[in-house]
């Protein structure tokens, strides 16, 4: 085995090691907290609460997992899918980073490049929170400010104009046929909003590989 | 013990969990800077990537600060401290701990004391919900990225064009969902606009400053082109929902 493949191999023992751990340990806390106040849960609350979100959400996990493992790489993907935030956070700064470090995210220099943007990234979210959590007296007035409220309203337009116009510019001919995709779809499908686009990336993803593949067979991307 | 939402009990259990997660991407960070350390990799470039995510990740990690606010309305602080530093996203918890209080007969929003028992269902409601992509990484994660590898070296240029479209993917969603409410400027309802002009504001600013990182050779304006154009859309958003809201 070269040392290539041994790091990344070390990469997936110590994320499976850290992931699972942490699910234990999150998946212990409604229980510590039930045993510190001597209550269990309302069971038909839980069954009927459970009902209700976990399909939705299982299969959405399900479908981001195979969607954003490859685009994040080894190390980001244990991070990111612990720490959440992907497609607004961690997934745009891992871009970024592998954009303006010139590397691809399945290279061992993409690999590291992704994997210490999305830890500093997940590092300096957890301090800020902490900090908004430590001053969420003082903070409250000022953030929830109704004249920062459009601000904070449009950060994914803004993100993803930022975004969208470096990799749409160098890959115009990939992007066209996705891009008037999914415009067609969000202006023509009421039920198309904020809340459903988690659900369109895997769609804009497949239908993206698909044109490519076709352009690419038929050398327009060569 | 009398149960409080606020309790310092449940500050203490949010805050290990919380302090895991940094061991987590502290131990990540240090792993991954060895490693391009040890290959030859320009401590510079190293430096730079963590400089650049620091700086952006600011504004994105303020609005989380609001949900954790918005949440701790009905759940206290520490619940939505923990949901929101792991796994979680203000519109994954808020729908999660709306259909647990539902299913007790609670409404979400106007909920004033909660008892430990309803907070034990809430918290294990959303925390169950929400697992798939830890456990599932671990899983299924390793033989995933070996495909892509696989895939790459059968066929580099093909690996290229397959990476870029997975990104164009992800990207043409969020631009179609910036149009969501486009259609209601056809009925004179001009909010849809603002989320368009906001993407094109920070597009434009995005283009300028990599225009003149190239023409004056100023790397400082490529490494924080991303951050500037966030913040500049963000601002841009206040004038023009004033105009246009």
């Amino acid at each position: 085995m070269d040392s290539r493949q041994s790091y990344i191999k070390s990469v997936h023992r110590d994320g499976r090691i850290w992931n699972i751990s942490v699910a234990v340990i999150l998946m212990l806390v409604p229980v510590v907290i039930g045993l510190v106040y001597h209550t269990l849960p309302d069971w038909h609350g839980l069954l009927m609460g459970l009902i209700a979100t976990a399909p939705m959400y299982w299969a959405v996990g399900a479908i981001e997992t195979v969607t954003y493992v490859p685009m994040l790489g080894a190390g980001g993907s244990y991070l990111s899918f612990v720490t959440g935030n992907i497609s607004n956070l961690k997934l745009p700064v891992a871009l970024n980073a592998l954009e303006q470090a010139e590397v691809g995210v399945s290279s061992e220099e993409g690999e590291i490049v992704s994997t210490i943007a999305i830890a500093v990234s997940s590092i300096v979210t957890t301090l800020i929170i902490i900090l908004g959590v430590l001053l969420i007296t003082p903070l409250t007035p000022l953030l929830e400010a109704p004249a920062l409220a459009p601000a904070f309203a449009q950060i994914l337009p803004s993100l993803f104009g930022a975004l969208g116009v470096v990799f749409i510019s160098k890959n115009w001919k990939i992007a066209v046929a996705p891009v008037l995709l999914m415009l067609v779809l969000f202006i023509a499908v009421p039920a198309l909003n904020a809340g459903t686009v988690g659900i369109m990336v895997p769609v804009g993803v497949l239908f993206t590989l698909g044109v490519s593949r076709i352009l690419y067979k038929k050398g327009v991307l060569s | 013990m009398a149960f409080n939402v606020n309790s310092p009990v449940l500050f203490a259990v949010a805050g290990i969990a919380v302090a895991v997660v940094l061991a987590q991407s502290v131990f990540f960070l240090i792993k991954a800077w060895r490693r391009g350390v040890e290959l030859g990799m320009d401590r510079q470039k190293l430096k730079r990537t963590a400089r650049t995510a620091a700086v952006f990740t600011i504004a994105p990690a303020a609005a989380i600060v609001i949900s954790v606010i918005t949440l701790s309305k009905d759940l206290g602080v520490p619940l939505p401290w923990l949901r929101l530093s792991v796994v979680g996203n203000l519109s994954y918890e808020t729908i999660a701990a709306t259909n647990a209080e539902s299913a007790m007969g609670l409404t979400f929003g106007q909920v004033s004391a909660l008892s430990a028992q309803q907070y034990v269902t809430i918290a294990a409601v959303m925390t169950i919900s929400i697992m798939v992509g830890i456990w599932l990484v671990p899983l299924i994660g390793e033989k995933l990225l070996n495909g892509v590898i696989n895939l790459e070296n059968r066929d580099k240029k093909w690996g290229e064009i397959f990476s870029a479209s997975m990104f164009i993917g992800m990207i043409s969603a969020f631009i179609g969902y910036v149009f969501c409410d486009f259609s209601g400027v056809f009925r004179g309802e001009t909010a849809g606009l603002i989320p368009v002009l906001v993407m094109t504001a920070a597009a434009l600013v995005m283009t300028a400053l990599g225009l003149a990182s190239k023409k004056k050779g100023l790397r400082v304006l490529a490494d924080y082109a991303l951050p500037v154009s966030l913040i500049a859309g963000m601002a841009a958003a206040v004038p023009l929902t004033a105009w246009l809201g």
